[in-house]
Order: structure tokens, then sequence, then C-alpha cells
């Protein structure tokens, strides 16, 4: 009898990582536009947050809109889609 | 951490991501992870969404989730929610009972319509309970941008180029949706990131549902489709305003639910705001491509019935 090639036969359990742990990677760096919200404007609609793919536009306890500048990417979606214009991109300074 | 008054711990998919400015897909996962909620083990193959939120040793994701290679997914999520019958049985201890998780798959294009559609077809053949959905960008964007058989007619990839000879992309879309509807589904949907709360009813009416289900949904590539990042809603609304993408629901084969358009818009305004297409209006026979793609809008208007009386 040849020997059991499966006799010894260890299994890996693969890599396992903790969730939400992307969030140490700052992608705000990314950016070369940078959006502005003008809350004189805004009528709290929240598609700026609907649309942002980087979870970086998010309603405050004061019911206000805000963007955290450490993760978005400057995509420039949140500005196209407000309906009355309340957010405008602005190039990054240097 | 330091405070965190944007609250980031609370989402279900997480910022810092990799994926580029303006994704597509990744407006899809966070949707995919509002819809489903936290008790949700979702599988992912090879692709974008897996490189750009997975890479060593982080995590974008706030739901279990697993990853396997390009063509397992649909396998891998039916052999998951195979072990929870089996725990339920068994009354193992630890695990949740089978009817209070979701399992979800969540693939490509290219892993969807190509390389997983065996293990695809497999899984909705043995009916397992499995919402699969496929974030459609119409090529293979992770590797560089190669045709995949999701690719329209007319699209310039780098496998598919536009040249002398060339418009591009030469055999038409692979009907995917019909596809699983013919394996006897019960729910079959298509979706368009535009319309994010049509797209999060049809995942959560899915998953009501016992048994297999799809749902596809047109997620635009900035960086593939050669358009601005900002402008990636705006092209996944024309796409259904034009009839190239009908948004609709399937139920056991037969559609029940359009959405229905008052004015068609011509194909050239979702056409001529991306570079892939770009070549249509330049080169002497592209008008031909555009009738071509004019025709496919037209009969999905007929076949679909997305004009509105």
């Amino acid at each position: 009898m040849t020997e059991d090639p499966y006799e010894d036969l260890k299994i890996s359990k693969g890599a396992v990582v903790k969730p939400r742990t992307t969030l140490v990677n700052k992608t705000g760096s990314w950016r070369s536009e940078k959006p502005i919200i003008d809350h004189e404007k805004c009528i709290a609609c929240g598609n700026c947050e609907k649309f942002c793919p980087d979870m970086a536009v998010k309603e405050t306890e004061e019911g206000k809109f805000e963007i955290d500048l450490e993760y978005c990417k400057g995509c420039g979606i949140c500005a196209e889609e407000c309906p009355v214009k309340a957010i405008i991109m602005e190039e990054e300074e240097k | 951490m330091t405070e965190d008054k944007f609250k980031h711990e609370e989402d279900l998919f997480c910022s810092g991501h990799r994926a580029c400015p303006g994704c597509g897909a990744a407006l899809t996962s966070k949707l995919v992870t509002e819809a489903t909620g936290p008790q949700t083990i979702l599988s992912m193959p090879t692709g974008c969404m897996e490189v750009t939120t997975t890479p060593y040793p982080e995590s974008a994701w706030g739901i279990s989730w697993i990853h396997n290679i390009f063509e397992n997914s649909a396998a891998v999520a039916g052999g998951i929610e195979t072990a929870y019958r089996s725990f339920d049985k068994r009354n193992k201890e630890g695990y949740m009972n089978h009817e209070d998780v979701n399992f979800v798959v969540l693939a490509g294009d290219g892993a969807t319509f190509d390389i997983g559609i065996r293990s695809l077809s497999g899984m909705m053949e043995r009916g397992h309970d499995v919402l699969y959905i496929c974030y459609d960008n119409e090529a293979y964007m992770n590797t560089g941008i190669q045709r995949s058989s999701s690719t329209p007619i007319g699209a310039a990839t780098t496998t598919s180029p536009a040249g002398k000879e060339s418009f591009g992309e030469d055999v038409h879309k692979k009907d995917m949706p019909s596809i699983a509807a013919a394996h006897g589904l019960e729910y079959v949907a298509t979706a368009s990131v535009a319309y994010p709360e049509d797209f999060k009813k049809k995942v959560e009416k899915a998953l009501e549902i016992e048994g297999p289900k799809y749902i596809q949904i047109f997620a635009p590539c900035p960086r593939g489709w050669r358009h601005e990042s900002k402008n990636s809603i705006e092209i996944a609304r024309l796409v259904v305003e034009t009839g190239l993408y009908p948004i609709f629901e399937m139920e056991n084969g037969k559609i029940t639910n359009v959405k229905k358009l008052k004015d068609r818009k011509p194909v050239e305004e979702y056409l001529k705001v991306q570079g892939r297409f770009k070549h249509l209006f330049e080169k002497e026979g592209g008008e031909e491509v555009l009738e071509e793609l004019q025709k496919i809008a037209d009969s999905n208007a007929e076949k679909i019935g997305i004009d509105k009386e």
C-alpha cells in the first residue's frame, strides 16, 4: 500500500481580517477638488448622502449634512446630484 | 480611535475602500448592505469590489464576508446556506437559525456572465436560498477594461478597441436576466444605481422569497467607460431613460413591474457622454452602430413595454 497523502493533511483556515478596518486608509488624500456645502441653500434632501460611494457624507445630529474630508475622494457626484446646487467643488490647494 | 462624529463604525460598508472616485459598484455595495442589514453572509468572487474592499489585512465590510475564486461565489453561498440548514436540523449551538440569515452573492458581470455562470446555474438549479446580485459595469474593469459578454455593442474596451476597421465590441450583450429566469426563478429583477430606493426595495423583496433570486444592477465605471466621475449617476439614469437598460421585475418568468417612460430619449444622449462610445460619433460608419443601438432600445421598449401611452 502506498502512503495515504491525506493522513497528515492540514487544512488552512485561510486569512481572517477584522471588519471595518479600511477606515485606517484616509482616502481624502486622493482628492483634487473638494465639495463645500452651502447650508443656507441646502434643503436637507439627503441626495448627497444617498449617492456617495465613499460613505463620506453623513447627516449629523442637528439634521445637517456634512462631508468627512478624511475620506471624500472628490468625485463630485454630490454636487452634481444636488437639486438646489448647494454644493460647489473647489480646487484643492497644494 | 478618536471620537467619530460621522459614525463610520456604524456602517456595514465602510469608507477607506480603494474603489475609484465615483464608482458605481462601491455605491452598489453600500446599497446592498443597507438593504440586507447586519445578519447577512456575503459571498464575493474576484473582481473590483473584492480587490478594493479587502486589501489584506483590511476589510471595508461590517457584515460577514467571504472571498472565493472567480468562478465559485454562487457555489460557496449555496454551501453556506446548506450548512445553516444542517445546523438547524442538528440544533447546533452557536449558529443563528437559517431563516434569520440572508445568504447573498455580490459579483461583477465578468464573474456572473462569463466565469461564474456554471456555478450560478448550478446554484439556481439546485434551488438554494441565495440572492445573487450582479453589479454590471459591462467589462472586466479590475484587470484593465477587457470586454466581457456583458459589454454592449459599439463599446471600446482594451480587447475590443475601436480602430481603423473596428467599431469596438461587435456582438450583443448577453441577456442574463432571461437566462436566470429560464431556470424557473421566482424572482428576477434589474435596477440602476441612479434609483437607489428602487434597488433596495427589490433586494428586500427578494430576501422575503425562499429559493434562488437574481438581481442585476447597472453600475457605471468612470475609469473604464471614460467619463467624469461626477457623471456616474447621470449616466445610470440616462441608460434607463433611453430604454437601453430597462429596469423591471420578473416573477415566475413574467414581467410584473416595469419603470415606464414618458418621453424615451434618443440613445445618443446616453452614449455621447462616454469615451467608450466616442468613435461612434467621430468615425465614418459609426452611425450604423448608433442605429443598431437605437434598435435595441426600441425593441426593449416593445418587448418589455417601457413606453407610457
